[in-house]
């Protein structure tokens, strides 16, 4: 039997698990932040850090394997003292200002910050300036947020492997840089939105979801991507019956949490102020309101008259791809059982 | 898909031929991608460089039109070289006879001369595909836009079962569908041919359970039109009142100002749609639907996957869900239906009419779906058709074809081949990307992608405009001189109207499935 101990109860394990995975699957969480499931741990941010029996420092247990007979504590104050101080030294190293944050109520270095009981700042902040980057339509880049985890950087190379951005330059000024260090806009980024997905702070941001609404005034409403025929997997993010974003169900089928351009940004159509809202009728060159009733009545009385003149397969309907299935059951079922005809095609074949 | 998008993450081997997957289903080619990135083989056919090669160890640019006899190419090697799955054709497969005298009139030579893939590439690729079992073929409009399109796809089936491919995880033929529920009308049976669940109108018991379920008598039997010969019908007067739910296709049809004027000539036009579009210009009636996210209903994508969709937002106005527009007219002939929602259509009529889905209910959908068929309600669906090769119709058909060029070829007045598809800021035509706020910033206009070598011996610069003609029409549109087009051709794509390329793409058609020759055609390029 593979078991270890974990914070003095027995607990089973899978040959080279990693303690994080089999604290989890034991009921137990250790936070992370750099840590992207299904990919390599980094290692990079050593939040995750656990008091291993025997060991001599704290070991990072998203990238430790767990071995028989282990003695693993995950709470204890060692641990607590040694986290605070990793979350302690992240905070300074930018400038994290929650009250002006986008992503307030969706950061995990405020929660670990929070969790702690971090009050104050007690190392002074990093006084690397950087400039935001918001030319793109779509994401904004506050490299003074950024706690160089990595994510972004492992999303973009190993998730969707669009392979637009990489860690660059050493030590201090070491930075998420594309290539030749160019804006998002200029490189080789195709505007997925992958990396602001996974990024655990403030640092990357969706530009039109800017403002609408915190994380926790939101719906999530799962769905489907009205586009191509792949079917990811969409949270529509809901406030007072608007969208204000769109991220990608993790762990669903078929997209695992990504998405593309379309998918992810395509959203507001619906609000565009072209939509129609009222039926309407030719007259002479334009058209007019008409209310449903009327609109109804003269498509029926319409075709009843070309069907009795003209026959059932004079009529011809084309239905809509993109829309529900039941809509195209609906049409189908009315072109065969009410008109008689199957005279009834849809663009399967553009 | 015979397989699901779960397969390709996994895949050891994939052979994709004719899809532009990473702008058009770009979520699909990041498994591709990763498959690769975790030492999977990928052999890329398409006569673009298109994004995807870059990690394929190899791109055969094959020429537009040419792909019947590069695959014909590739199975003489394979029956020649003795590298096909014999057991898996004796067992699972007939037709093995008739499908190797065909190919052994197109040995690597001959193919090489039609395709322009040398004959030592062939022979290295179709090695290369028998050396890994089972390989994942992929394909999507660059095989079926053409007039040889239903061919196509049989030699693409063909290769396949050769292999011994079909009816295995991380196998298959797997077509991506463009639109997201293509599937799931067609498996509505919005076709001229069947009902919901394929089942054949031709057929008198089919008939006879829809007339029962329906309450009505005398379905008709004689299967229906296509779009193109609905087209057709409105100028020769066959066709005098017609319904377009949803399409726009002043711009997606190819010759757009035939497609107006039959559209102009409709005795009676009603168009139910989101947005004013170019089609609705023609019409008598617009009537104003609810959009995606504006009521709750299912979409089946490319791998059979029925997904719940679900409100998020109200409709704008008068706006209603489409599947209340239609039962609202249906009750206008005295017919009056039950359904009050897309649930109560679902689970109290389609699943109890089309076996397939028999087992799906809205209950069940919850999570991920499910993978038709789910013939019952234990079912889990089916992540793979054809298990071990045992074919839901019996025996796999080896079904030998020739190839046939496309239907107009470059000329001295129209040197070159106009080949169309879709690129990743937006979707066909722009009905919706285009009124997102930020993808217009993206790709603001089309542009005719040419090789330098063209853009040198005909002094384009890149960026300049020029005149794109053929013989239905011509577009002024800005060039975009690439790698990835080969000399001779010029590639657009039909996102917007005044550069659209349908302008002047050929309305010729595949004679089964009246699928338009969007892949080729012959123009001009000038300067301007
Ligand atoms: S948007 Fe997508 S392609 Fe661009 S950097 Fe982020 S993950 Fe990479
Ligand atoms: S931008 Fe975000 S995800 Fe990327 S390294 Fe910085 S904090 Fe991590
Ligand atoms: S997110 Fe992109 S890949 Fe996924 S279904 Fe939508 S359009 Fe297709
Ligand atoms: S989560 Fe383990 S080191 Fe970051």
């Amino acid at each position: 039997m593979n078991t270890f101990s974990l914070n003095g109860r027995e607990a089973t394990f899978t040959p080279g698990q990693s303690i994080l995975d089999a604290a989890r699957e034991n009921g137990v969480e250790i936070p992370t932040l750099c840590f992207l499931k299904q990919n390599a741990p980094t290692g990079a941010c050593r939040v995750c850090l656990v008091e291993v029996a025997g060991a001599r420092s704290l070991m990072a247990s998203c990238s430790t394997p767990v071995t028989r007979g282990m003695e693993v504590l995950t709470e204890s104050d060692r641990v607590h003292g040694a986290r605070k101080l990793v979350v302690e030294l992240l905070l300074s190293s930018g400038h994290h200002d929650c009250l002006v944050c986008e992503a307030n109520g969706n950061c995990r270095l405020q929660d670990l910050a929070y969790r702690y009981g971090i009050r104050e700042l007690k190392f002074s902040r990093s006084e690397e300036q950087y400039t935001v980057e918001d030319q793109n339509p779509f994401i904004v880049r506050d490299f003074s947020k950024c706690i160089l985890c990595g994510r972004c950087v492992q999303a973009c190379n190993e998730i969707v492997v669009n392979r637009a951005i990489s860690l660059g330059y050493r030590g201090a000024k070491s930075k998420v840089v594309t290539g030749g260090d160019m804006p998002y806009h200029e490189s080789e980024c195709v505007m997925c939105g992958q990396c602001v997905q996974v990024c655990p702070v403030g640092a990357l941001t969706e530009k039109k979801a800017a403002g609408l609404g915190r994380a926790w005034e939101t719906e999530k409403i799962r769905t489907t991507c009205p586009y191509c025929g792949v079917g990811c997997q969409q949270l529509l993010h809901v406030r007072n019956g608007r969208i204000t974003k769109v991220t990608g169900v993790e762990e669903a089928e078929p997209n695992h949490g990504r998405l593309c351009v379309k998918g992810r940004f395509g959203y507001d159509f619906i609000y565009s102020k072209e939509r129609l809202t009222t039926p309407l009728i030719r007259e002479g060159e334009g058209f007019r309101e008409a209310s449903w009733d009327e609109a109804l009545d003269l498509v029926a009385d319409r075709l009843k008259e070309i069907i009795a003149k003209h026959g059932p397969d004079s009529v011809a309907g084309v239905s809509c791809a993109r829309s529900i299935n039941e809509d195209s059951y609906q049409m189908q079922k009315l072109f065969r059982a009410v008109f008689k005809t199957n005279n009834i095609d849809h663009c399967a074949r553009t | 898909m015979t397989n699901s998008f779960a397969h390709f993450a996994k895949a050891k081997m994939m052979f994709v031929i004719g899809s532009n997957m990473t702008e058009a289903h770009p979520v699909a080619s990041t498994f591709v991608k990763e498959a690769v990135t975790g030492g999977a083989q990928l052999i890329v056919v398409d006569p673009r460089r298109t994004p995807l090669c870059d990690f394929a160890r190899i791109h055969a640019p094959i020429r537009v039109g040419s792909d019947i006899a590069f695959l014909n190419g590739l199975m003489n090697v394979l029956i020649s070289e003795d590298l096909y799955d014999k057991e898996y054709v004796n067992s699972c497969t007939t037709g093995f006879d008739e499908l190797k005298e065909k190919v052994m009139e197109y040995p690597p030579e001959r193919a090489a001369e039609i395709s322009g893939i040398s004959a030592d590439l062939i022979r290295e690729i179709a090695r290369t595909l028998a050396s890994v079992k089972p390989a994942m073929l992929m394909y999507t409009l660059g095989i079926t836009e053409h007039t040889c399109g239903v061919n196509n796809v049989l030699s693409c089936a063909n290769l396949q079962m050769l292999l011994g491919n079909v009816g295995f995880e991380c196998g298959g033929v797997n077509p991506l569908r463009g639109q997201n529920n293509v599937q799931g009308a067609c498996d509505m049976g919005a076709l001229p041919n069947v009902f919901p669940g394929y089942q054949r109108v031709d057929n008198p018991q089919a008939r006879e359970k829809f007339e029962k379920a329906w309450g009505v008598e005398g379905l008709p039997a004689k299967p229906g039109l296509m779009i193109p010969q609905m087209m057709d019908g409105l100028v020769d007067g066959k066709v005098k009142a017609f319904y377009v739910f949803g399409e726009n296709l002043a711009n997606t049809e190819p010759d757009i100002r035939h497609v107006e004027h039959c559209l102009e000539s409709a005795e009676f036009l009603v168009c139910q749609d989101i947005f004013p579009t170019e089609t609705t210009r023609f019409a008598h009636v617009i009537l104003p639907a609810a959009a995606w996210s504006e009521n709750d209903g299912t979409f089946s994508s490319s791998e059979r996957r029925v997904n719940r969709v679900r409100t998020a937002s109200a409709a704008p106005g008068a706006a209603m869900p489409n599947w209340w527009i239609f039962r609202e007219l249906a009750r206008r002939f005295g017919h009056s239906w039950n359904s009050d929602s897309a649930q109560e259509i679902w689970d109290n009529e389609l699943s109890k009419l089309a076996p397939s889905m028999a087992g799906i209910k809205y209950v069940r959908l919850e999570g991920d779906g499910l993978q038709w068929p789910v013939p019952t309600e234990d079912s889990c669906g089916t992540t793979y058709l054809h298990s071990d090769g045992c074919f839901t119709c019996g025996l796999g058909v080896l079904s030998p074809v020739d190839w046939t060029p496309p239907a107009e070829v470059p000329d001295r007045e129209y040197p070159f081949v106009l080949s169309t598809g879709r690129r990743l800021y937006h979707y066909h035509t722009r009905t919706q990307t285009g009124r997102c706020e930020g993808l217009n910033d993206l790709l603001g206009e089309e542009t005719a992608d040419i090789s330098p070598d063209d853009a040198d011996r005909l002094n384009i610069r890149h960026g300049e405009m020029v005149r794109v003609r053929s013989r239905r029409g011509a577009v002024n549109v800005r060039a975009n001189v690439t790698e990835q087009v080969p000399s001779g051709m010029v590639w657009m794509a039909f996102h917007f109207r005044e550069a659209c390329a349908n302008w002047i793409t050929n309305p010729a058609f595949d004679p089964v499935t009246q699928t338009a020759e969007y892949k080729a055609c012959a123009v001009g390029i000038d300067k301007l």
